[in-house]
């Protein structure tokens, strides 16, 4: 997995609160047995009519926002469906962080597993980083959990320590996980199963 | 010291170890896996030499694209090339690494979380988990279920664990006896406009009161399936002589080993002292029959009430989000929910596609006509509950009464599969999602209890129930 350090790049503004996973990723694009080219799926039902023209409206067809790698979200972020396509579509699309008050707790972890940063941050905060997403760069430095926005402003944001060294060294689970096979072999041994 | 919940000691009893930094490696009983959320798992195994650490503690079904018709053809009735290829790779998957499968067209086979239960391999005190969100259904056998990712699947896969962190207990107490016409999907659709979409976030839930005590477990598992759309992890409800007497004889449970296991299950409850990061209280005597209004499981109301005007809402985010969800439904404000016409309607899913839910629905249908303009299905959750419901002749009333009657799977839950609504198509629906495009593209999704969905596709609009006298 990709190490998240700092990331200097474009943000977008997604004010709303319980942006689902089926906005996200729409069914329509989860009948794959891969992990990569999910971005044309990304929000698919906004960013395009159903003629398959572009959505002029949508935030992340307007220019400055079209390389957004940062979305500020609202309250409840990811809620629904548990489904890893859409961080995948998030990653496939260029986003590495999202910033929000919070996150519906699957998509949390799913994006903790994929690399992208899911920074929790106050409601007053995430709307104050909304009104200046103006296109400019933001720099988001996971080491010191800081957010600096395109006019200097620095805020704070909060993610738990054993997730912020997971994402800083690009850690994988199951390798971790079978360092620990004695352990979950002696488990299995005094586990009760009933026949 | 304060004792302990029964979430409590569920987590306890399948610590295999606590990393540094501070996530709990959970041993895993019951692992469910479908055609959706696996593949890209398995394929991760193969990339990496790995195998399944323990095959008969896992168990494949296929769902989520399955076609609700002509399944006994086998894959060559999936028309859409993808899904197909999903389904296949699901069966590839199952043989090459030793793990059941139910395929579809099995009479076993059917929605992952109508299975479990059915088959006794969902019983109570185990950690289960699958990836889908709905995995909380089978909590109402007092087990701990929840939904996880698709690397998380490879990690179980291939470790028959889970990196988990443990959440707050919160208590849900269901209080007195819903009226007339009120039921498990009230309760829950009730508990999750009272605290919200993301109410019960970071906690796991245990549902109580005596509401809850006198549910069936087809009740309790409608009730626990809609856990996930307040937001909590996990939702549970202590096993009792009626989760026991369930589970007694069925494929999956105990045999010699009866005696023990269900002794040990009496003992699953949480302690009188325990303590409560979130206690909620739910008063069940006024419960009605409620339909969601909006894109949201918590935009939601008694069929009897009008829609919400946004501004009334105190919270600007939840002002804008109802404007968006009206402007999606096709609704103005002060409308009645009552008399709303419908186009579609959808019995079914792992929320309300069990064996009492049809025969709810089917009460309705009986000797009544399915209004003209309406198209309504019928989709038993599984193998299982068709044939169930074909011996008690309920397929009869619902064909006579004008309703298709499909074959097992999610079907038009979200619409993976050919069975979708159009854009602008209204819905009176079972399902636990409303969310925009969930059902269709443009599609209008109405959340109901299915003899609430029967009677909407009878009248041709959203009714009372009450008004029926039930
Ligand atoms: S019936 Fe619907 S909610 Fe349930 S598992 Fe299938 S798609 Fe998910």
């Amino acid at each position: 997995m990709t190490p998240f350090t700092t990331l200097r790049a474009v943000a977008a503004p997604m004010a709303e609160a319980n942006i689902d996973t089926d906005q996200i990723l729409p069914k329509q694009f989860l009948a794959t047995t891969e992990r990569s080219g999910l971005a044309r799926g990304l929000f698919a039902d906004q960013r395009f009519n159903p003629d398959g023209r572009e959505n002029p409206d949508f935030v992340l067809n307007r220019a400055p926002f079209r390389g957004a790698q940062i979305l500020i979200a609202g309250d409840n972020f990811g809620c629904g469906s548990s489904r890893e396509h859409a961080p995948w579509a998030l990653l496939d699309f260029g986003v590495r962080c999202i910033v929000a008050p919070s996150f519906a707790e699957i998509f949390y972890n799913n994006c903790i597993n994929n690399g992208i940063l899911p920074a929790i941050a106050d409601p007053a905060i995430c709307t104050e980083l909304g009104a200046e997403a103006d296109g400019g760069e933001f720099t988001v430095d996971l080491s010191s959990q800081t957010i600096v926005t395109p006019a200097g402003e620095q805020f704070g944001f909060t993610i738990e320590a054993g997730r912020k060294a997971k994402l800083l060294a690009g850690a994988d689970d199951i390798t971790l996980t079978l360092l620990r096979t004695d352990e979950i072999a002696a488990f299995e041994r005094r586990r009760v199963v009933w026949l | 010291m304060s004792g302990r919940t029964l979430y409590d000691k569920i987590w306890e009893a399948h610590l295999v170890a606590v990393e540094d930094d501070g996530a709990a490696l959970l041993y895993v009983d019951l692992h469910l896996v479908y055609e959706v959320m696996s593949p890209q798992a398995f394929a991760g195994l193969r990339a990496a030499g790995r195998r399944v650490r323990r095959p008969e503690l896992t168990l494949a079904v296929c769902d989520h694209n399955t076609p609700t018709e002509n399944q006994r053809a086998g894959v060559s009735a999936i028309a859409d090339a993808s899904a197909r290829r999903q389904v296949e790779t699901m069966l590839v998957n199952a043989r090459d690494f030793g793990v059941e499968i139910f395929p579809m067209g099995d009479p076993r086979n059917g929605i992952v979380h109508v299975v479990g239960p059915e088959q006794g391999r969902t019983q109570p005190g185990m950690v289960i988990v699958c990836g889908d969100s709905h995995t909380s259904t089978h909590g109402a056998f007092g087990a701990l279920a929840f939904g996880i990712g698709t690397s998380e699947v490879e990690h179980v896969l291939a470790t028959q664990t889970l990196r988990a962190r443990k959440a707050k207990n919160m208590l849900v107490q269901f209080h007195g006896a819903p009226p007339i016409g009120a039921g498990a999907k009230d309760m829950a659709l009730a508990l999750i406009g009272q605290i919200g979409s993301g109410g019960g976030a970071g906690h796991v839930i245990e549902y109580a009161g005596e509401a809850v005590r006198n549910l069936s477990m087809e009740g309790r598992l409608t009730l626990c399936n809609l856990t996930i759309e307040n937001g909590a992890r996990a939702g549970m409800v202590a096993p009792d002589e009626q989760t026991l007497a369930y589970l007694k004889g069925r494929p999956g449970a105990p045999k010699q080993g009866w005696v023990d296991a269900s002794s040990f299950w009496r003992t699953l409850r949480s302690d009188a002292d325990a303590r409560w990061d979130t206690v909620v209280d739910v008063d069940c005597t006024t419960l009605a029959p409620l339909v969601t209004w909006g894109t949201n499981p918590e935009q939601v109301g008694p069929i009897s009430a009008a829609i919400p005007d946004p501004a009334s809402f105190a919270d600007p985010v939840k002002q804008a989000s109802a404007r968006r969800a009206l402007d999606y439904m096709g609704l103005t404000p002060g409308q009645k929910l009552e008399g709303l016409a419908i186009d579609r309607v959808f019995i079914g899913s792992c929320a309300n596609g069990r064996i009492e839910d049809l025969r709810q629905a089917a009460s309705i249908a009986k000797g009544r006509k399915v209004a003209p303009h309406v198209r309504a299905m019928v989709v038993p959750g599984s193998g299982q509950v068709r044939a169930q419901a074909e011996a008690e002749g309920l397929d009869r009333v619902f064909t006579a009464a004008g309703f298709e009657w499909r074959e097992p799977g999610c079907s038009m839950c979200l619409g993976m599969n050919p069975d979708k609504a159009l854009s602008g198509e209204r819905v009176a629906s079972t399902s636990n999602r409303n969310f925009e495009g969930r059902q269709g593209r443009g599609a209008r999704t109405h959340l109901m209890s299915p003899a609430m969905a029967a009677l909407a596709a009878i009248e041709g609009k959203l009714a009372d129930l009450r008004r029926l006298g039930r």
